[in-house]
């Protein structure tokens, strides 16, 4: 009688190598988002991927011609979603680029403030993240405390805590209560021990170095061939930033130092960002030292909304209100990019307007998209668990990466 | 805001190179944007990446636009030199029957997904791109939706009753 074991076993040529083939996603607790990737695997070793995105595609693109200004801000929330404030800002910027509205001082500095805690709670989720990864889920828990209180500042400001949309066209909604400042300060005593923890805790830890040194590295070249922006590309070697390349809202006023590190991988993501935070940090507080007093939004009725009062007892304020409620304020025709230093790098708004309600072409430059094309060259070779790794210091985010 | 000495090296290293190739040029708001004819993109993009003068070697972005009075569609390019901060606009008009145009992707590497994209919700054709399929909608898709004939929400759709509020 014949042995089953031998009818059931797979019949391998000798000489012929065999790769088994592995599908990471696109939900797997490890992507942190959705990304599928079908990976071929030499035993543990990576020997080629491509991904699949497209998961999470909500056609932003297709929607905002079909929006009026305004209206098109909800959908910038949704894309960076661990940083909203910042796409919200950088879309109300370009908007004010088109119209060439004056933005007053105290609004830009107020902007920078928010901004940069926005800055910080993106990069406190992507450095805890690497933590969790690495197997250090304590400082996960411990540092997103402080993201909490990052929230709860939005949630003063403009009463959402998610998904923003902070920020009106010209301006802040309202001016920042005593209650917000309160907050700030808070957060500005409390956050630098919480981050210095974390710091303690994984920086020069024996184990996260062995672990993270020399793991899904790029060189400088390959990046810039690849389009990085943001700490992914600094973290290569090379200072690129927006907030110094074109500085926008006021940053030339502040004194900040752009962190650098040499051989890209994660390890050097980890302590580009852990450094901006720290910088994001010495910006808010010179913000708030050198904060000019004035109005907290420009003149731009057209796009601005009258406060309600105004609007039952005062005609143009009522039209105002009409127009930009019904979406039929007019806009110049014109064609623009503007881009801002977004969480994960640069991100830009390409706008054509030809003068009709909605815009007539939007595209969005997101980071993601274009620095996660480099990632099976980045895992190429790799063990699986540095792939890992890999995408989690990336700090790839599936609403950024779809659109 | 790019000089006009700046804005002639650029152009003069396009002329010397690939005569009459260039259409128009200007600045349009603060970006110096160049129409250029399509059949040598590629190469006046290269030639950019590697001229000593220019050494545009970050592709920004890279995107299509529709115009449908014209029939024609858009392919944006945008560079920027990181060292001297500066940057350009390159476009190219396509007939929207038959958009056709060389990759990128030989030069930068960073232009595989944005024209993938781009044949996705255009449906340009890039030649000799590695693996131009479909990106961010499903594979069986049978329109490129960013093309200005298809309206937002697909009409044949059954499931929603807009007897009350409308679509």
């Amino acid at each position: 009688m014949m042995d089953v074991t031998d009818e059931i076993a797979p019949k391998i040529e000798k000489e012929e190598k065999q790769y088994s083939y592995l599908n990471l996603g696109p939900t797997h607790p490890a992507t942190h988002g959705i990304f599928q990737n079908v990976l071929k695997m030499d035993g543990e070793v990576i020997v080629d991927s491509e991904p699949t995105i497209g998961y999470i595609h909500r056609a932003f693109e297709k929607l905002a011609e079909h929006r009026p200004y305004n209206q098109i801000t909800p959908i910038t929330d949704r894309m960076n979603y661990c940083s909203s404030p910042l796409n919200n800002i950088g879309w109300h910027m370009a908007v004010e680029k088109l119209l060439d509205v004056e933005i007053p001082k105290r609004v830009q500095y107020l902007r920078v403030i928010i901004m940069e805690l926005a800055r910080i709670s993106d990069h406190i989720i992507c450095n805890t993240v690497i933590g969790v990864d690495t197997g250090a889920a304590t400082g996960y828990f411990y540092v997103f405390q402080q993201r909490e209180k990052i929230y709860e500042i939005y949630e003063e400001i403009c009463g959402a805590r998610l998904t923003t949309n902070i920020d009106r066209i010209g301006g802040f909604e309202r001016d920042f209560s005593p209650k917000v400042w309160e907050k700030i300060n808070t957060f500005l005593v409390e956050f630098p021990v919480v981050l210095k923890e974390l710091e303690n805790l994984l920086s020069r830890n024996r184990i996260f170095m062995d672990r993270t040194i020399g793991c899904g590295g790029i060189s400088a070249e390959r990046a810039l061939n690849y389009s990085f922006s943001g700490p992914n590309l600094r973290a290569a070697g090379i200072d690129y930033d927006v907030r110094v390349m074109n500085p926008y809202s006021s940053y030339e006023d502040f004194d900040f130092v752009i962190p650098v590190g040499k051989n890209g991988d994660v390890y050097d993501r980890f302590m580009v960002r852990n450094e901006e935070m720290w910088q994001s940090l010495s910006i808010i507080k010179q913000a708030i030292k050198k904060l000019p007093k004035g109005p907290f939004h420009a003149n731009v009725p057209e796009f601005y909304l009258p406060p309600k009062e105004a609007v039952y007892n005062n005609m143009e304020a009522l039209i105002y209100h009409f127009k930009i409620v019904m979406g039929e304020s007019d806009i110049p025709k014109g064609e623009i990019y503007h881009c801002i230093e977004g969480g994960n790098g640069e991100l830009g708004f390409y706008l054509i307007s030809d003068g009709g309600r909605t815009p007539f072409r939007l595209h969005l430059r997101r980071p993601c998209f274009i620095y996660y094309q480099a990632y099976p060259e980045i895992i190429q070779g790799s063990m699986l668990s540095d792939a890992i790794l890999t995408m989690s210091s990336m700090n790839v985010i599936a609403g950024e990466l779809d659109a | 805001m790019m000089e006009a000495a700046a804005q002639e090296k650029i152009l003069s290293a396009i002329n010397d190179k690939f005569e009459g190739e260039v259409i128009e040029a200007g600045m349009i708001k603060d970006f110096f944007t160049i129409i250029l004819k399509k059949e040598k993109i590629v190469e006046v993009i290269s030639l950019l990446y590697h001229h000593e003068e220019t050494k545009f070697q970050y592709l920004t972005t890279l995107c299509g636009i529709h115009y449908p009075d014209q029939n024609q569609i858009a392919v944006m390019y945008q560079l920027h030199n990181l060292s001297t901060n500066q940057r350009i606009r390159l476009k190219i008009f396509l007939p929207a029957e038959k958009p056709e145009v060389n990759t990128l992707t030989p030069v930068f590497s960073a232009a595989n997904w944005p024209e993938r994209e781009t044949y996705d919700f255009f449906g340009v054709i890039f030649e000799g791109h590695p693996n131009l399929k479909r990106i961010l909608n499903v594979e069986d898709m049978l329109i490129f939706p960013l093309r200005k004939e298809y309206p937002l929400e697909d009409q044949t759709r059954e499931d929603k009753n807009d007897l009350m509020f409308g679509r």
